[in-house]
């Protein structure tokens, strides 16, 4: 049976009842896809797996994969990871969550989690907008943009995700686009081997919110934008600021490493038990 | 955790603590606030020990979520609080009732609204603990008096939390938290423990939300092998979003029927000197027991009065209200805060008593003089 058929049937729920909620051509079935391929290829079991998301389009992604499944509260994805995490490191645990779900209401959540540097997978679907609530700007919303509560353009600077990780202390961060799905599968890929907080930021479109309000043209021309804006790290590095203006950096930001939380409170165990 | 037959002398807030832990809490997500900390301070302490986890979270919404996956990994959690953490919480405390996953809630209150006052005892979340998180939902709501009722009554949120799969809120006072007695832990051989029922059946025939005569479908642990979803939004029996409404209908049902069918499991109350009382003080936390010194010392005077204590603030002990009600003449319901549980004896009393309310939100207790000056005055 061809590759595809057979990740369709090993991963796709068959008792959910398809179609999905997106729009024709968004770019989170292509997310979908990149972390089903990355998921096959780490060799985890399908019950090790636990995908937690928060609220949005994004949101919705867990219910069609035969995982452990957990569609939490808007902006609080990674508070519930770090419980599952914590009261069962066996698992391995997947966040996927929205720019407004992960920066705006979940944003303190999110540095915090990186600080923690509890071993949790976080993808973000930064699509720059709202899109579940119709087209509300967001905190990655670039400046001079347009939304349906920007309509006179939006006069906020958006937040850089991966900078943003960086900062905050992620062990690992990559960004890419889901037109680049083939590095998208090994980015995550290798996100979810990483021991520590990992974060994929994935650059995609809603054509429908975004694009719409912006005149960016349908789903392929959003994808072009992608394919002809994104500039590899190293590439990236050369160029000046106003260069690299409006471009996008893919690839990995950083792959370091630091305590991990679990193995530390192991060391909290022994101590407290007078055994270390 | 301590054993023996020794008597300790410990705070509320410690017996709670001891008491989770004895029900086979073995995780806990907090943030510090007074006058619930020395909760989450005892807990890191202990957590580590008896090889659970402690999470200092960034935030009282954090927690609430922590504490909901902690437990869908199958491992019993808490998280303690007071008004402000509290109201953080409402959210995923609703998210937790609708996926039905057992936890349990510590709220010491504390006087408010707001930042209120922090450092004395009020009741004023009476209603918020019955309705504070939006949406038709059932909650339990328990609250003890003592420092020993702190550690059974933690046992038996945990317990009713894991029999019927409902977030338990644990509700007490400034005064019941931090006040220090005497207690003997007891044997833990000798305590009942619940754990939630986990499904029997192959992974292929789970329906993880197929009502039952109890109406509490088996929970499974992520990891199991049951793979299942598990989502805040109205879910069909396989937990999967549904908005059809004879889907919805019978799964809000469901919620609501399964704690109804155990309303006499789940409701208890204490009656002291109620056989022949002719007024009646309805309390609960700490002013109960300045109700049942008031009590003793209106006996003295010859005046028969009595004290009912609901233990269980919610769902609201209707039956036993009623019975107490036609049995007198007249009730007084005391409370730190303009009058919330009274609220609901007003709502089912038929013309049966009087009845009257005892106001006191100058972050004061309610002292037994208070009471029995109320009791003369009414009697
Ligand atoms: C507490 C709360 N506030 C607001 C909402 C409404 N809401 C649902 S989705 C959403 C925004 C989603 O945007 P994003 O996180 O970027 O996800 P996307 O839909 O773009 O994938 C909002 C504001 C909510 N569900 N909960
Ligand atoms: S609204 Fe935008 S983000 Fe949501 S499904 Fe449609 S295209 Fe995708
Ligand atoms: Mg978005």
């Amino acid at each position: 049976m061809p590759e595809y058929t057979r990740l369709i049937h090993n991963y796709l729920r068959h008792d959910k009842k398809f179609p999905h909620v997106w729009c024709p051509g968004c770019g989170n079935g292509i997310l979908l896809g990149s972390l089903i391929r990355a998921i096959d290829k780490t060799k985890f079991s399908k019950d090790e797996i636990v995908l937690v998301s928060g609220i949005g389009c994004s949101g919705r992604l867990p219910v069609y994969v035969d995982f452990n499944t957990l569609h939490t509260t808007h902006g609080r994805a990674l508070t519930y990871a770090t419980g599952v995490k914590l009261a069962n490191p066996s698992l391995n645990v997947i966040a996927i969550m929205g720019d407004g779900d992960s920066m705006a209401i979940g944003g303190n959540h999110f540095i915090h989690a990186a600080r923690r540097n509890i071993d949790i997978t976080a993808i973000i679907l930064n699509n720059s907008i709202y899109g579940m609530t119709g087209g509300q700007y967001s905190p990655t919303t670039p400046y001079g943009m347009r939304a349906s509560t920007a309509v006179y353009n939006s006069i906020e600077q958006a937040f850089k995700i991966s900078e943003l990780a960086v900062t905050a202390g992620a062990v690992f961060v990559g960004r890419q686009t889901v037109y680049n799905a083939k590095l998208l599968d090994t980015l995550i890929e290798r996100a979810i081997l990483k021991k520590g907080f990992s974060v994929v930021e994935v650059i995609t479109h809603c054509h429908t919110q975004y694009g719409r309000q912006n005149k960016l043209g349908s789903a392929v021309d959003m994808l072009k934008w992608q394919r002809d804006n994104a500039v590899p790290v190293d590439k990236a590095a050369k160029m000046s600021p106003e260069e690299l203006e409006g471009k996008i950096i893919t690839g990995v930001l950083v792959d370091k490493d630091l305590p991990v939380y679990e193995e530390e409170y192991e060391k909290v165990r022994a101590r407290a038990k007078g055994l270390a | 955790m301590s054993k023996g037959k020794q008597p300790l002398l410990l705070q509320g807030n410690e017996a709670i603590v001891e008491g989770a832990i004895a029900a086979g809490c073995r995780f806990f997500a907090g943030y510090p606030i007074t006058p619930a900390t020395e909760i989450a301070e005892g807990m890191s302490v202990k957590m580590p020990i008896v090889d659970g986890t402690f999470v200092q979270m960034e935030d009282e919404i954090g927690s609430m979520g922590a504490i909901i996956g902690a437990s869908l990994t199958g491992v019993k959690a808490m998280t303690a609080t007071s008004g402000p953490g509290f109201s953080l919480m409402q959210e995923n405390l609703g998210f937790a009732c609708i996926t039905e996953v057992p936890c349990v809630v510590v709220n010491v209150m504390r006087g408010g609204p707001s930042t209120g006052l922090p450092t004395n005892p009020a009741q004023g979340d009476i209603m918020q603990s019955r309705w504070g998180t939006h949406g038709d939902h059932p909650i339990i709501v328990l609250c003890p008096h003592s420092v020993e009722e702190c550690f059974y009554v933690t046992i038996k949120a945990f317990n009713l939390s894991e029999r019927y799969r409902v977030p338990v809120i644990l509700t007490t006072d400034e005064v019941t938290a931090h006040m220090r007695e005497k207690i003997t832990l007891p044997d833990p051989e000798t305590l009942e423990i619940i754990d939630r029922v986990r499904p029997n059946v192959p992974p292929d025939w789970y329906i993880p939300y197929e009502d039952n005569s109890i109406g509490v479908p088996p929970m499974s642990a992520f990891g199991d092998g049951y793979r299942y979803h598990v989502t805040g939004l109205v879910h069909d029996v396989r937990g999967f979003p549904t908005s059809r409404p004879d889907e919805v209908d019978a799964f809000i049902r469901r919620l609501h029927r399964k704690i109804d069918k155990g309303l006499s499991y789940i409701q208890e109350g204490e009656y002291f000197l109620m056989d022949d009382a002719e007024v009646a003080v309805i309390a609960y936390s700490s002013v109960a027991r300045s109700a049942k010194q008031a009590a003793l010392l209106a006996r003295e005077k010859g005046l028969k009065v009595g004290v009912f204590r609901p233990i269980t603030l919610w769902p609201f002990m209707r039956q036993a209200v009623e019975d107490i009600l036609k049995n007198v003449r007249a009730v007084i319901v005391p409370e730190m805060n303009m009058g919330q549980y009274s609220r609901e004896v007003k709502r089912v009393d038929q013309g049966y008593a009087r009845i009257v309310t005892l106001n006191r939100v100058d972050g004061q207790v309610i002292t037994p003089d208070d009471i029995l000056r109320k009791l003369k005055e009414v009697y």
